[in-house]
């Protein structure tokens, strides 16, 4: 039990800035990926550019119209919680779980995609390509792979929510764990809006 | 044993047996986890440490190959570096002694602190058996520098994960410490009623959360280099070693000040209370710390001046190295003012937080001189940069924690410690650390390269006296190690405020109850007011 706090519960806004200083190391964590691309990308723009036609931007595209609807639903069912709605929460955490799945789902299609065309580091086809276009798909591997990775823990932390939004240990008066998911679910979705243009749309 | 006089209901006593250990999630109990798990560790790597002495007592091969030679000053590096001394004194005072010293029960969050304990051990087994896996020990060095850690065929991947994983752990714990700050602080303790040392872990704990992610996802883009062959840094593959440089330094220069900046906190409350004398400049010492913390940030460059960088940047870089020592040397005016006039009382902790300002002023001045480019050229990659990194590192913070550790002691178990032993003690430290280190000096001046194993006969007086200061400082280590574990069960028994401290953690039982104040204390006045009853 802890020990510290003089309730059960810890101190929302405590909780919370917690959350704000974690979510900063996460954008430091990405930062050094995206410190590395812009170096890279400076250095080999004419194999980063031919690099990147060969990404399919439609399921790029899909993909981020998803998570920034499911961004949305994370917020609406924290609201829902707020004002004591608790079905219509549960409802649109099951939804925005459901897109998390569609992204997870598109991602696998496309990178099997890429694999099926040898497209991945250490094949043959990899070592034909310009060293710029190793660096691309080798950062386009590593950043997309560490945002699934992200989807996924969050997914995790939205499903425990479900469960206690039943069970009712999430309700009007305690939502913290909802509204840290719900600020790492925003978190998943803004890292995303910086990679899509970065990897699918400068090309 | 003798309990009867000792606090009957205390943290020591609240739960016994092993379990209760492993799963609490009392603040001062995980400090003292960590500060077991660090006597462990350091052993090791001070072992480590003497066997490469003993390596350099003479020229030629003594006792190793090059390439174990190799192997034990990168585990030795990798250990002290990542294992003890980032963590260092902010895990185990900071746990400790935070929540006390604002009034709070414990930290932000209890169970989150544990975890990162966890998650710390995991790290701290991960680098050690890299060292004994099946395969070749790690032989790169501490920096992790590409390409050797790219391309060497040790289990260099299981060392870099070792870095990665007691990342996150710094990682937590600093988040933990800055919310505890913000939010867990007692009724009237404004922020310039906090102790020092509060605000040197405030600035350490920035500077943990905002530098480490970086060399997190640095280390992983080296593991995926070693495994997929990708070329990021590697310049056999077209990668840029220097972009590697970069995102090393701008996290371990930053880290630099991890380890120093709690040692300094330490120190700053031992002046006062052993010269019974208010700290002179408690603002200007508040905000160095974060001027350090700030400034520490764009300095990484002069690690590279020989490795290929503009006129310019090397300039800026110099110029910034200059003014980050001007916080450094405001502490230490601070402390010697703190002591000018005051009644001084020459116990063991005040005797190792004189010698933390001489260690840390020799260490600093020779850091300046290798701010300065043209004397940077002549003393890079010598012996000379390993004594002054050691004067900073082990005189500075090492000799801050054992300054810290004598101190609070009897706070920590209720007992008190034989004072003459432990000045002995001191006096073989500090003795075996000058001889080990000084002359390390003087010959990276004369060209004495680091890392080898092997070295010009016109060198060997200096490794000799070197290598006998490491058989003075290990049996100083000893007799320190052996003093404070035997009194911490068989001790006098300490009264509450031995020292005639202020600062909270004073005020309360010794050993501290198990949730440290029976009622919140509200506080309605600065840390260092020396003219309360508690001292008369």
């Amino acid at each position: 039990m802890s020990t510290n706090v003089h309730s059960e519960y810890i101190d929302r806004d405590t909780g919370k800035m917690g959350m704000w200083l974690f979510l900063f190391t996460e954008l430091y964590l990405f930062g050094g990926l995206f410190i590395v691309y812009a170096v890279m990308r400076s250095k080999y723009s004419a194999d980063f550019h031919l690099a990147a036609l060969e990404l399919n931007t439609m399921i790029g595209t899909i993909n981020t119209v998803v998570l920034l609807v499911s961004s949305m639903t994370v917020a609406m069912s924290l609201t829902a919680i707020q004002r004591n709605q608790a079905g219509l929460a549960m409802g649109l955490v099951f939804v925005t779980l459901l897109l998390a799945g569609i992204f997870i789902v598109n991602k696998y299609f496309e990178w099997g995609h890429e694999i099926s065309l040898q497209l991945y580091p250490g094949t043959e086809v990899m070592k034909t390509l310009p060293h710029g276009g190793i660096i691309f798909y080798s950062l386009y591997y590593m950043m997309t792979g560490l945002h699934v990775l992200h989807v996924i823990i969050g997914g995790v932390i939205l499903t425990i929510v479900l469960f206690k939004l039943k069970s009712g240990t999430i309700n009007r008066e305690h939502f913290l764990l909802h509204e840290n998911g719900a600020l790492y679910w925003h978190l998943v979705d803004l890292i995303w809006i910086f990679l899509f243009p970065l990897l699918y749309l400068i090309s | 044993m003798n309990d009867q006089t000792i606090t009957p209901q205390n943290y020591l006593n609240h739960q016994t047996g092993l379990w209760s250990w492993l799963t609490s999630t009392d603040h001062k109990r995980i400090g003292l986890l960590y500060l077991y798990s660090f006597l462990v560790f350091f052993s090791t790597a001070a072992i480590l440490g003497l066997l490469m002495k003993i390596e350099k007592i003479a020229p030629g091969q003594t006792i190793m190959t090059a390439q174990t030679y190799n192997a034990l000053f990168t585990i030795h590096g990798i250990i002290m570096i990542f294992v003890i001394v980032i963590p260092g004194m902010a895990v185990v005072f900071g746990n400790f002694f935070l929540p006390i010293m604002i009034g709070a029960k414990d930290v932000a969050f209890p169970k989150l602190n544990l975890f990162s304990w966890y998650i710390y051990i995991t790290g701290a087994f991960l680098g050690l058996y890299s060292q004994f896996a099946y395969g070749h020990s790690p032989d790169a060095g501490w920096t992790f520098y590409v390409p050797y850690s790219s391309s060497a065929e040790s289990n260099m991947t299981i060392a870099l994960t070792a870095a990665v994983v007691l990342g996150f752990s710094s990682i937590l714990t600093g988040m933990n410490f800055i919310v505890t700050i913000h939010r867990m602080r007692a009724p009237g303790m404004t922020y310039f009623r906090m102790p020092l040392f509060v605000w040197s872990l405030y600035a350490t704990a920035w500077i943990q959360l905002l530098a480490t992610p970086i060399i997190g996802i640095t280390l992983i883009m080296v593991i995926a280099e070693r495994t997929f062959h990708i070329g990021f840094f590697d310049p056999a593959l077209g990668g840029d070693p220097l972009l590697y440089q970069h995102l090393f330094w701008t996290y371990s220069h930053p880290a630099v000040y991890v380890m120093i900046l709690p040692a300094m906190g330490v120190v700053t409350e031992i002046f006062p209370t052993f010269s019974q004398k208010p700290v002179f400049g408690y603002t200007a010492i508040a905000f160095s710390s974060l001027a350090i913390a700030l400034v520490g940030y764009f300095v990484w460059g002069h690690h590279m001046f020989t490795s290929g960088m503009s006129y310019e940047s090397r300039l800026a870089f110099s110029l910034l190295t200059f003014i980050v020592a001007i916080p450094s040397a405001i502490k230490v005016f601070n402390w010697l003012s703190t002591m000018y006039g005051g009644s001084i009382d020459l116990k063991t902790p005040l005797l190792y937080a004189v010698s933390f300002i001489f260690l840390f002023t020799i260490g600093g001045f020779t850091g300046l001189l290798q701010g300065a480019l043209a004397a940077n050229v002549q003393v890079h990659h010598t012996d000379f940069i390993v004594a002054h990194f050691h004067y900073i590192i082990f005189g500075g913070m090492g000799f801050g924690f054992f300054a810290g550790i004598h101190y609070w002691f009897p706070k920590i178990y209720g007992r008190m410690y034989n004072e003459t032993w432990a000045n002995i003690a001191w006096g073989f430290a500090f003795v075996g650390f000058n001889l080990l280190y000084f002359p390390m000096f003087i010959m990276g001046m004369q060209g004495m390269p680091r890392r080898y194993y092997d070295f010009d006969p016109k060198f060997a007086t200096g490794h000799l006296i070197s290598s006998i200061g490491a058989f003075i400082l290990i049996a100083g280590l000893i007799l320190i190690f052996s003093n404070l574990i035997y009194h911490s069960r068989r001790g006098a028994i300490a009264s509450a405020n031995p020292w005639h401290g202020v600062t909270l953690e004073w005020q309360i039982p010794s050993p501290p109850p198990h949730e440290n104040f029976d009622e919140i204390p509200v506080i309605t006045r600065g840390p260092y007011v020396f003219d309360n009853p508690y001292t008369k």
